[in-house]
């Protein structure tokens, strides 16, 4: 909301700087994101009455002016402007003088004949024809009404500050220039002056004309209305249309201008319906029937349903309740008698309408907050105060005033001592009486009560009032306590550590970790080759999302990690290793359940020489430092995302832990990525219930290891794990270790056949082994392979 | 005799002065120390001698032997030590060369200042609580003493699942999951990513991060809620941070205030990046509303508590000048790389 400084000094002494006010209203809660002078740059303007005008005697286009400026003398000045006949009030720059975009204006000569300033028009001054709606752009701005000489910022109410306030969801009462200027009061420690608005009145009463019937009290607490005869629609005066425009809102007619000046000053918004266009001199206020449909102001036709509140007429609708006009009802030049409605209507429903109709008006915006209902007759009469002062007609001697709303004030114990306690100030009574009654409470400290004014329907408890007195005490003057920490609370959990650990682990084996949005695009399944029934493609769908490509939870995150990847191709960035702790989102299978979110550890990497060995090698380093052990790898040839050959299941014990391997090249192809690209996918969780966190010291061995190494020929599809496993099974607690080192094929060794070479690790604990305690241990599992058609390389 | 013996120790002095490799070391000891070399076959006449010569050339003989054994000695050390160092010269390597790369990843700048934070709790006796990121109305809103129709609501556009489903839009749902499981004293941090309908730009982002406190017990006021943000903040901008609250408005706090911290980059003196300000909005804060706590069963006459809020993306731009919060989500490795 706009704030004008010289129109809240009308209701509270202020005289501090601009900086000060802002600063200090920021203090006490009424945000100020910024201020600015009207009259900013201008200088030297003034008022001036034009004497004579003549033809230039060297220039076709200009004319030379004599004008009074207020000084003895008349001054001569050159102009090319059309629009101004002599006696004309129009604004003067004169010599030395500043405009507002940075324009020196000096004495010189036009075509040789001496000017000593410059006539101004409205956007030379930084205004525009809105402001001054009968101004032209390319003219000079003619004063109606001015005194030769006036500064032109004095003149045009340029004197000013606007301050931008942000006004905090809760306090709708401050949505107004009575309300902001009673927190500044508080904030300044002056009283609060808003005069009663008083009404002459005359001619028949409002009731003789108009009959107001609330049809659903529950949406409609109180509407109050006054008829206005005699309208003369016009312009409203100056004063009122530089409040506006420095409001920020463009003045139309009087009428139109009062109901919005109103609107401005107490936060009521108001309504003006053209009598003659209501059917039946009757306004109910009723909820609308299903499928009528009125059009508004804006000329929409608006289709209505049975949960709005409209005001009608006998035929027909004449306005969505709170939020606009209708067409039908409109004022216009010819309007003659005039219904003002000052009313008020139940934020909720005023708010699910304006959504449902997509326009959110400024009265919306303001009855959607709960406003007060008590305000409806103060601001009602303020309009026809106006309407008798601007003489745009005359008011009925009485107002019509439907009113179901509670009268009951607010009333809560004070509990000083607790407010000085829980907001720590050390405030007496007094001054917190003091502090509340400045913006509007009533405080009975013998009776140890705070009533609360009906515009502060946001204070419901002490904890409320806290929040006032430590405001307006000054949140800057509360002290600070030493926070310490308790010893045997805080910290990370097992698995906190856990995931932390990991994420170190794996940088340090060279992936970097990224993020990516937690929705994605359901087309990121066919990318990566899911099949039409996998249960990935099962996705929690958001009813209104950004787009498509955000629309899904994703329940995997490797077309992500893919994109990422791409991306970062697509920048001819030679490499990229990369992780992801990436929550997935998996649907509950109960409907309305939340879903099971849990971590999905995912590796994408390309380039730098990656391949799967040196993939699965890294992974080894970090499961070994998780502490994760009895690992095996299974081949894994149904994974659509990976290819058949290349891709492996790790296990620990029986549990699997994830997939890893090269990513299948078809589905490198859909992310435009060529080459080879690897990745995994690990649950967090099962990580971290294989890890086995213990360490355990065991004496180093006291007798020395003995190596053998055996060449063993095998058929192509032999993996090389299961003839480990054998040999860890028929060697037993001697064999240290076992190693594959080497993997060769020849053609002395046949088609379809290949070697593989381990290097054995035997050891005794108690003593030094020798030939003969290996060989027999040898000859064992040689025999045991030769079973299995596995043999010696000869 | 005597006179040659000296003679053999003169010649053997030259001998060891000429020697400059340990091949001609190793002449000069044969010819005057081996065991056909000149001083054995001196000695070897001996026997010639008097007795009462014996004793005397016996002695000059012997130290004759010494000086030449400590003379190649010390020769060879000399020229051992020379050897090596032609050797380590010839070793020597372009030192300016790149060395072989063994790259440790990057965290990501999110997370690392993320640690930070959580660090800094921790060591205030704090632990770090989570929540579904998929969340109900009621944790999310209701709650949190925004019913619906709640103008609040506004203020934060929500993706929604199902009218009681939706992405959470602040990570103040925790709160409400802590305090329903754990009676106080309750020293929580919940800090994870939050939804909110945002069209993407160089400062919105639909996803972002909030970190979430919570303190609840006995006799917490006002002044602890500014302890605790100003130990906060000097811990993680830096010693000489200053603190201001000043009053806000959130349905779940009363009061209810804004957290800003002296601009880290000018120290409160006014620049670009404080918009001139000095000061830089980091968050919310507030004392818990007492609806709140009865809520999820706490006694509000028993207990009180305080609660705040930071976004993570704009501490994070703010600490490194990232003008771009895409950046973070982009995951371009020369980006990544900067950390």
């Amino acid at each position: 909301m706009n704030v004008s400084y010289r129109w809240l000094k009308e209701y509270t002494p202020v005289d501090a700087a601009d900086k000060t006010v802002a600063h200090e209203l920021n203090m006490t809660g009424t945000e100020i994101k910024g201020f600015r002078r009207l009259d900013e740059g201008i200088s030297n303007v003034v008022v001036c009455k034009i004497l004579s005008i003549e033809q230039h005697p060297n220039a076709d286009k200009l004319v030379v002016c004599m004008v009074d400026a207020g000084e003895e003398e008349p001054l001569q000045i050159v102009t090319g402007a059309k629009n101004m006949q002599v006696g004309d009030l129009v604004p003067l720059a004169k010599h030395k003088s500043t405009l507002p975009d940075g324009t020196k204006i000096e004495r010189g000569k036009l075509r040789g004949v001496v000017s000593n300033g410059m006539f101004c028009g409205v956007e030379e001054l930084g205004l525009t024809v809105n402001d001054y709606p009968d101004a032209i752009s390319d003219g000079l701005l003619i004063l109606k009404e001015g005194t030769v000489g006036k500064d032109i910022r004095e003149q045009l109410g340029l004197d000013d500050t606007v301050f931008e306030a942000d006004i905090m969801t809760n306090r709708h009462d401050c949505l107004s220039m009575i309300g902001v200027a009673r927190e500044a009061a508080g904030t300044f420690r002056l009283p609060l002056t808003v005069k009663e608005p008083v009404v002459k009145g005359e001619g028949k009463k409002a009731s003789e004309y108009l009959k107001v019937t609330i049809q659903d009290k529950d949406l409609c607490p109180r509407y109050s209305a006054r008829i206005v005869t005699d309208v003369k629609i016009a312009p409203s005066p100056m004063w009122m249309v530089e409040r506006l425009r420095a409001c920020g809102i463009r003045a139309i007619n009087n009428i139109v201008d009062i109901t919005n000046y109103v609107m401005m000053e107490y936060g009521q918004p108001m309504h003006a319906f053209d009598y003659a266009c209501l059917d039946g001199g009757h306004i109910t206020v009723r909820r609308a029937k299903d499928g009528e449909v009125m059009k508004t102001l804006d000329e929409q036709d608006r289709a209505l349903d049975s949960d709005m509140l409209v005001i009608a007429d006998d035929g027909k609708p004449v306005a969505v309740a709170g939020v606009m006009g209708g067409a039908n009802s409109e004022i216009t030049e010819s309007t003659t008698t005039v219904v003002f409605e000052s009313a008020n209507f139940f934020g909720a429903s005023v708010r699910r309408t304006a959504k449902k109709l997509g326009m959110r008006t400024e009265a919306s915006a303001h009855f959607e907050k709960n406003i007060d209902p008590q305000m409806t007759v103060a601001a009602l009469n303020r309009a026809c105060e106006l309407v008798e002062e601007l003489g745009a007609g005359k008011v009925s001697p009485d107002v019509i005033d439907e009113d179901y709303s509670s009268k009951t004030l607010r009333c809560i114990p004070l509990e000083a001592d607790w407010i000085r306690n829980y907001v720590n100030v050390p405030a007496t009574d007094e001054m917190i009486k003091e502090m509340l009654e400045r913006v509007g409470f009533s405080v009975d400290l013998s009776a140890g009560t705070v009533t609360v004014p009906s515009f502060r329907s946001d204070v419901e408890s002490k904890y409320d009032i806290s929040e006032e007195v430590a405001r307006f005490y000054g949140y800057d003057n509360i002290p600070s306590y030493s926070f310490s920490a308790d010893i045997k609370s805080g910290g990370l959990t097992e698995e906190q550590k856990f995931e932390k650990n990991l994420r170190i682990a794996l940088r340090s084996v060279g992936f970097s970790e990224i993020e990516t949005y937690s929705f994605v695009s359901p087309k990121g399944a066919d990318k990566i080759l899911l099949a039409e029934d996998d249960e990935k493609r099962n996705y929690l769908k958001i009813k209104n999302p950004l787009g498509e490509d955000t629309s899904v939870m994703r329940t995997t995150s490797l077309p992500s990690m893919l994109e990422v990847l791409a991306g970062n191709y697509n920048n001819r960035i030679p490499s990229a290793h990369l992780y992801e702790v990436a929550t997935v989102y998996r649907k509950n299978a109960e409907e309305g359940k939340l879903p099971e979110e849990p971590k999905i550890v995912t590796l994408g990497a390309y380039g730098d020489g990656i391949d799967f060995y040196d993939l699965k090698g890294r992974l080894a380093e970090v499961l070994d430092a998780m502490g994760i052990g009895a690992i095996s790898y299974v081949p894994c040839k149904t994974n659509p995302s990976y290819h058949p050959g290349r891709t492996a299941q790790i296990q620990s014990g029986n549990t699997v832990l994830g997939v890893f391997g090269q990513i299948h090249p078809t589905a490198a192809k859909n992310f435009d990525l060529a080459g080879e690209i690897y990745g995994a996918e690990l649950s967090l969780k099962d990580l971290f219930a294989c890890a086995e966190s213990k360490k355990e010291y065991k004496p180093l061995p006291k007798f020395p290891a003995v190596t053998r190494d055996l060449a063993l020929v095998c058929d192509e599809s032999v993996l090389s794990g299961e003839i480990e496993a054998k040999i860890r099974t028929v060697a037993g607690a001697i064999l240290e270790d076992v190693k594959a080192f080497d993997v060769y094929r020849s053609a002395a060794l046949g088609e379809s056949k290949k070697s593989i070479a381990y290097s054995l690790t035997l050891r005794d604990p108690q003593k030094t082994l020798t030939d003969a305690d290996i060989d027999p241990v040898v000859q064992d599992v040689l025999a045991a392979l030769q079973a299995d058609g596995i043999t010696l390389r000869q | 005799m005597k006179d040659q013996l000296y003679a053999v120790k003169e010649r053997a002095q030259q001998a060891l002065d000429q020697a400059t490799t340990s091949e001609e070391l190793e002449a000069v000891r044969v010819r005057f120390a081996g065991k056909k070399g000149e001083l054995t076959a001196l000695l070897s006449q001996m026997g010639k001698l008097t007795p009462e010569e014996r004793p005397i050339i016996g002695q000059i003989a012997n130290e004759v032997r010494t000086f030449i054994d400590a003379g190649i000695r010390g020769k060879k050390a000399i020229l051992e030590q020379a050897e090596l160092n032609r050797r380590l010269e010839k070793e020597a390597l372009d030192v300016t060369l790149p060395g072989k790369d063994r790259p440790m990843g990057k965290q990501h700048p999110l997370n690392l200042v993320l640690d930070e934070i959580k660090d800094a709790f921790i060591s205030m006796g704090f632990s770090i609580a989570s929540g579904p990121e998929v969340e109900y109305d009621y944790y999310n809103f209701e709650a949190l003493n925004i019913p619906q129709d709640h103008p609040a609501r506004d203020t934060q556009d929500t993706f929604y699942f199902s009218p009681e489903m939706l992405l959470r839009t602040q990570t103040s749902s925790v709160q409400v999951r802590v305090m329903e499981q754990t009676q106080p004293p309750i020293r929580v941090i919940s800090p994870g990513r939050v939804f909110r309908i945002d069209e993407v730009d160089a400062t919105h982002s639909p996803i972002f991060h909030q970190i979430e406190g919570l303190v609840v017990d006995k006799g917490i006021t006002m002044a602890h809620l500014k302890g605790a943000l100003e130990l906060i903040s000097k811990k993680l901008f830096g010693p000489e941070t200053k603190t201001r609250i000043r009053p806000d408005f959130f349905p779940f706090t009363e009061p209810s205030a804004e957290i800003s911290i002296s601009c880290f980059k000018c120290g409160g003196e006014g620049c670009k990046f404080c918009k001139n300000e000095g000061w830089i909005e980091i968050g919310g804060a507030g004392m818990v509303n007492p609806k709140v706590l009865a809520h999820c069963g706490i006694d509000p006459e028993v207990y009180s508590g305080f609660a705040f809020g930071m976004g993570l993306e704009r501490l994070v731009m703010g600490r490194y000048g990232v003008d771009d919060i895409r950046m973070f989500y982009d995951n371009d490795v020369r980006f990544l790389n900067m950390f």
